[in-house]
């Protein structure tokens, strides 16, 4: 059964699909390394932990990116009511992609980094080593490369059709996102520096320009599946990408406390990076509201939950986790601790997992020819999986947060002389690093049931 | 959200805010790259400072620890482990003693990999660590555990 408008909307599935492979791969170092953090290198020096996390954290943004294309590659012609300019590039794209992010990874298995890093010519550019942007210098030309033509795409696209809002602000956000990770070419030998600017690419995607792509994915699928009129959906989209970057932008003040800069990032970081929960707040109002005032009884229950569970896990863990340590008097003391590592956890779910789990929700039946929405048995095994994952990732978040307030209060607060050593607190928090691993697992559990539900098919009427 | 607050209005104020707020960000942008080199001490990067670097970078030293509070939680803060580790009288040798004696092979503890440095590696890195201890952080952190 044929059940898309626009049949170019079909390149779509291959992103989505690959997204979910490094998704699992992603969950699964994570499990290692929580492993690793109670027990050691069980390993051995086969996979050792920079590796494992490096792969685990390069994993997640690159299934973000395929996503993100992937909700692109879906929604622009839809809104832009036109097909894609061309769907061949998007699947040259994608083979070029996915070829150039599966030889990254293996380069991280397979080699010592430091290979790695003579084989790709790092001294020629040398951009390597840097938390998150540790992919060789040619794999970040690669990506450009890909943004570059996908924005083309994409951009030919609008042009030729119609330029709804969502559009327009998913394409701001799209192009931010390509002018930003510019800055990840910028590696001065002066560290200062290059701390400064790394937090360009850092901050200005995660708080700025990818709460554009956010927002606008959401917007799509909140007027989908409730009906509600565009105009209000819209306006209540500028709102809160208003908030999002009139917050977020100097809001990267908060980065910059410790980094050798003027006392008054102190005070601008604080007082902005503390506005930062209310452009996820309004979206929970928002989200929720339009689904009340819904003019549609959309027969995809799972992907109204997904949304509505993106808005609310997005603001717990951007919002509510990020405002616990973003004051510079807080943050002086919990700089660099498990708070940090709590609050990561669940924003990047909340916000950038969820986000992409609802436009796939929405998208992989029709994508798929099933039709408007899987059928009801799918779905309820889908919704186990939403369950599942969110509520293990609430324990995971709420287990670091434990770990990180026991590590501050050991490491931090004492003067020296009276302060634990690092290695010494660790030790100390082990019961929390278990009970983390353990919600780690019912998290694959979760995701396990998420991928299932794929396969799962009416049952036969004998 | 009221009907006199119309889309028209919401879509001025994000473009109108956020380039506003933009441009605030970009001119304090500006004015700290100009009074960063009091804080840095880039007069102090010396050759050896810059291979440090660079051999911090190629080992991918930031996957277990953190330098300044960034990186991996996973092992100590390095900022300044030269203070902590002995300083001008011991770290150098400390930290020759320390590279070598990788991997430490004590049961069920996290385990550091041996990286195979030189000693004039061992050195270079040593004074990447000694110049990013010396740097400006406004007294971050609290104590010298790190």
């Amino acid at each position: 059964m044929n059940t898309l408008k626009y049949q170019s909307q079909a390149v779509a599935k291959p992103y989505f699909i690959f997204a979910m492979i490094l998704f699992v791969g992603q969950i699964l170092f994570g499990l290692l390394m929580g492993l690793q953090y109670v027990v050691g290198d069980i390993v051995g020096d086969l996979i050792p932990f920079n590796v494992a996390r490096m792969v685990h954290t390069n994993l997640l943004i690159v299934w973000i990116l395929f996503g993100f294309m992937g909700s692109a590659y879906y929604l622009v012609p839809d809104e832009a009511e036109t097909e894609l300019y061309s769907p061949k590039l998007a699947m040259i794209l994608f083979w070029i992609f996915a070829a150039a992010g599966v030889a990254t990874i293996l380069g991280y298995l397979l080699v010592p980094y430091s290979t790695l890093a003579d084989l790709t010519f790092n001294e020629l550019w040398p951009t390597m080593g840097r938390e998150f942007l540790e992919m060789p210098t040619i794999t970040k030309i690669g990506i450009v490369v890909v943004v570059l033509g996908f924005l083309f795409n994409l951009g030919m696209t609008i042009l030729k059709g119609r330029k709804t809002a969502i559009n327009m602000v998913l394409m701001t956000g799209l192009i931010g996102l390509a002018v930003f990770f510019l800055f990840s070419f910028y590696n001065p030998v002066n560290l200062a520096l290059d701390k400064l600017f790394w937090w360009f690419v850092v901050h200005l995607w995660v708080e700025g320009v990818w709460e554009l792509i956010m927002g606008a994915i959401l917007a799509y699928i909140l007027i989908k599946v409730t009906g509600v009129d565009r105009e209000v959906i819209e306006k209540w989209l500028y709102v809160i990408i208003a908030m999002a970057l009139i917050s977020g932008i100097l809001g990267t003040g908060h980065h910059f406390y410790w980094l050798m800069v003027p006392e008054y990032w102190q005070w601008v970081g604080s007082i902005f990076s503390a506005l930062e929960p209310l452009p996820f707040f309004a979206m929970v109002l928002y989200a929720f509201n339009m689904v009340n005032r819904r003019r549609r009884e959309h027969p995809n229950k799972a992907a109204t939950l997904w949304a509505l569970g993106t808005a609310v896990m997005a603001f717990l863990g951007a919002g509510v986790w990020g405002f616990l340590h973003t004051l510079s008097f807080v943050n002086y003391y919990t700089h660099g601790t498990q708070i940090t590592a709590a609050h990561g956890h669940m924003a990047f779910y909340g916000a950038y997992a969820m986000i992409v789990m609802t436009i796939m929700s929405y998208a992989m039946p029709k994508l798929r020819g099933i039709g408007e929405a899987n059928c009801n048995r799918a779905q309820v095994v889908e919704m186990w999986g939403f369950w599942l994952m969110t509520v293990a990732m609430v324990f995971i978040t709420l287990f670091l947060t434990g770990a990180g307030i026991l590590q501050v209060w050991l490491q931090r607060i004492p003067e020296s002389g009276e302060a634990l050593g690092f290695m010494a607190t660790q030790d100390k928090l082990a019961i929390f690093f278990w009970a983390r691993e353990i919600a780690g697992v019912f998290f694959l559990l979760g995701l396990i049931c998420y991928i299932s539900s794929f396969f799962v098919t009416e049952k036969k009427t004998a | 959200m009221s009907e006199s607050f119309t889309k028209g209005m919401a879509r001025n104020i994000y473009y109108g805010g956020s380039v506003f707020f933009f441009l605030i960000f970009l001119a304090l942008t500006f004015h700290t790259v100009k009074e960063m080199p009091k804080r840095d001490h880039r007069e102090n990067i010396t050759e050896a400072v810059a291979k440090g670097k660079h051999l911090w970078e190629k080992n991918n030293c930031i996957g277990c620890h953190t330098l300044i509070g960034e990186g991996a939680y996973f092992a100590p803060e390095l900022g300044n482990v030269y203070t902590r580790r002995g300083g001008e009288a011991g770290f150098k040798a400390f930290f020759n003693g320390w590279m070598k004696a990788q991997p430490l092979n004590i049961p069920g503890r996290r385990r550091m990999p041996q990286f195979n440095l030189t000693d004039q590696e061992i050195d270079e890195l040593a004074e990447f660590l000694k110049w990013t201890s010396e740097l400006d952080t406004n007294n971050w952190p609290p104590n010298i555990e790190g």
